[in-house]
């Protein structure tokens, strides 16, 4: 994967979660399929995504909540 | 000094002879407010037979996104020290090992940092330090750090792994549980740190089918040690044994698939209809012992209720060389956990266990996923017979 598309997908994750943020909860599962559908043309695997969205938890761009399962969701001060 | 919170309803659980968790946590109400603020609680759960907390949220540190159990007071007004009241969850050292140096400094660390309580070992196996809040999170993970641990899993992720003693210290361990135990959780330590599954999954090795860590009942992959040759016997023991108590009654008549007898004066085992349940060799360990074939049995799917019920584990490897694989670094299990966690991953659905799926997709379909050949053995309770269908064509 290159820089660039790991920059459209980081993007892709964070916008998903900001659009729905109080309407719905995303699964970190979700996400990864939702991702590996949206950016199938350019032969992403899951693992590549997986990779993303661990760059994005590292970078506190998303932090992990918990209501019953785990979910993905904006850092507390956004 | 006087209590800060009256509570008669607990004060009764300090009665009579036996350990009372109400006396230790007054012990460490001497030294923490916050852990004052929690009998208060506690009284008023008793009285209101409720428990007043508010679970999840957000919890936890930096970059994990596991290790912390979210819990909130419903009166963070009337209990400020426990407005926040975090559990922090601990790998604990395979086999439970520490020695007292360490357990000082993590005693130090949870009163600095939380209520002064801590929990050894929680159902799930961890060591966890109750009443911590989030200010106080990264410090005090930083200093277990400095200590050589790390936290445990929570969420929907791999669970943290856990296992009985083993070879360190008992005589019936068919394996060495707690290297496989220590191997696997470093090996899935992105699955323990970064919840990416529908629900929770646990790993849970037991070295025989005394099954000390609960394995079958409480772990969606349990490893229960077995054998596969006979079991041996030493018949001069088997006499000694028979004047000491009634080996007929204790033993045999106890024996579930009834495959022992006496013919004479000696002991004969039908090893063909033994279950390896470990009943006999428990009763009369210098007399019989295992086999010399060890290695696991795999079960999969056992958990406690939530979504539909609690339930114990299907048998799904009758007989795994576990002591084989070790030699490749577990290659072969690590190939069958990756394939489950890919089925899981593309057929479950939010909040269901693994076990839970293959009740809804049926085991012939969750065995095609992960590549595995169905056999006779593979019965979701003990003498019951197979939902495997075969063919007649299939022998």
């Amino acid at each position: 994967m290159t820089d660039e598309t790991k920059k459209k997908v980081e993007d892709k994750i964070v916008g998903l979660v900001k659009e729905y943020a109080g309407k719905k909860r995303f699964k970190p599962i979700d996400i990864v399929k939702e991702m590996e559908k949206e950016f199938a043309s350019e032969g992403l695997t899951k693992d590549d995504i997986k990779g993303a969205l661990k760059e994005i938890m590292d970078e506190e761009k998303l932090v992990y909540g918990y209501a019953g399962g785990s979910f993905l969701t904006l850092p507390e001060n956004q | 000094m006087g209590k800060k919170h009256q509570t008669p309803l607990l004060d009764e659980l300090k009665k009579g002879k036996w350990i009372s968790f109400v006396k230790e946590i007054e012990r460490a109400a001497e030294k923490s407010e916050r852990t004052e603020d929690l009998l208060g609680q506690v009284e008023e759960s008793y009285r209101d037979k409720v428990n007043h907390w508010k679970h999840g949220g957000m919890a936890g540190v930096k970059g994990y996104g596991a290790g912390m159990v979210g819990r909130f007071s419903e009166f963070p007004e009337k209990y400020p020290g426990i407005k926040e009241c975090h559990s922090m969850r601990i790998i604990p050292s395979a086999g439970f090992f520490y020695n007292s140096d360490f357990l000082r400094k993590l005693a130090d660390i949870s009163e600095k940092h939380a209520g002064g309580l801590l929990n050894f070992h929680g159902a799930t196996g961890n060591i966890q330090i109750l009443g911590m809040s989030q200010a106080e999170a990264e410090d005090a993970f930083q200093a277990i750090a400095e200590l050589g641990f790390d936290l445990g899993g929570s969420g929907s992720d791999l669970r943290t792994p856990s296992c009985c003693a083993g070879q360190a210290r008992c005589e019936f361990a068919n394996y060495d549980t707690m290297k496989i135990c220590y191997n696997l959780t470093e090996e899935y330590q992105d699955e323990l740190h970064r919840p990416a599954f529908n629900y929770k999954f646990k790993l849970k090795f037991s070295g025989c089918a005394n099954d000390c860590v609960a394995s079958a009942a409480r772990s969606d992959l349990a490893f229960i040690g077995t054998w596969k040759d006979k079991i041996k016997i030493n018949q001069d023991e088997v006499k000694n044994y028979t004047k000491k108590f009634n080996v007929q009654k204790y033993v045999l008549d106890k024996c579930p698939t009834k495959c022992m007898w006496f013919e004479g004066e000696n002991l004969v085992i039908d090893d063909e209809n033994c279950v390896k349940c470990m009943h006999c060799i428990n009763e009369m360990p210098k007399a019989l012992r295992a086999g010399d074939e060890k290695g696991a049995s795999i079960l999969i799917g056992a958990k406690a209720p939530l979504v539909t019920g609690p339930r114990m584990g299907m048998m799904l490897v009758p007989f795994y060389d576990i002591n084989e694989d070790a030699k490749n670094d577990y290659e072969w299990l690590k190939g069958l956990i990756s394939n489950m966690w890919e089925f899981w991953d593309e057929y479950g659905v939010s909040r269901e266990r693994i076990g839970e799926l293959i009740g809804r997709v049926g085991l012939n379909t969750f065995l095609e996923g992960v590549g595995l050949e169905p056999v006779p053995e593979m019965v979701e309770h003990p003498r019951s017979n197979p939902f495997i269908k075969f063919t007649e064509d299939e022998d």
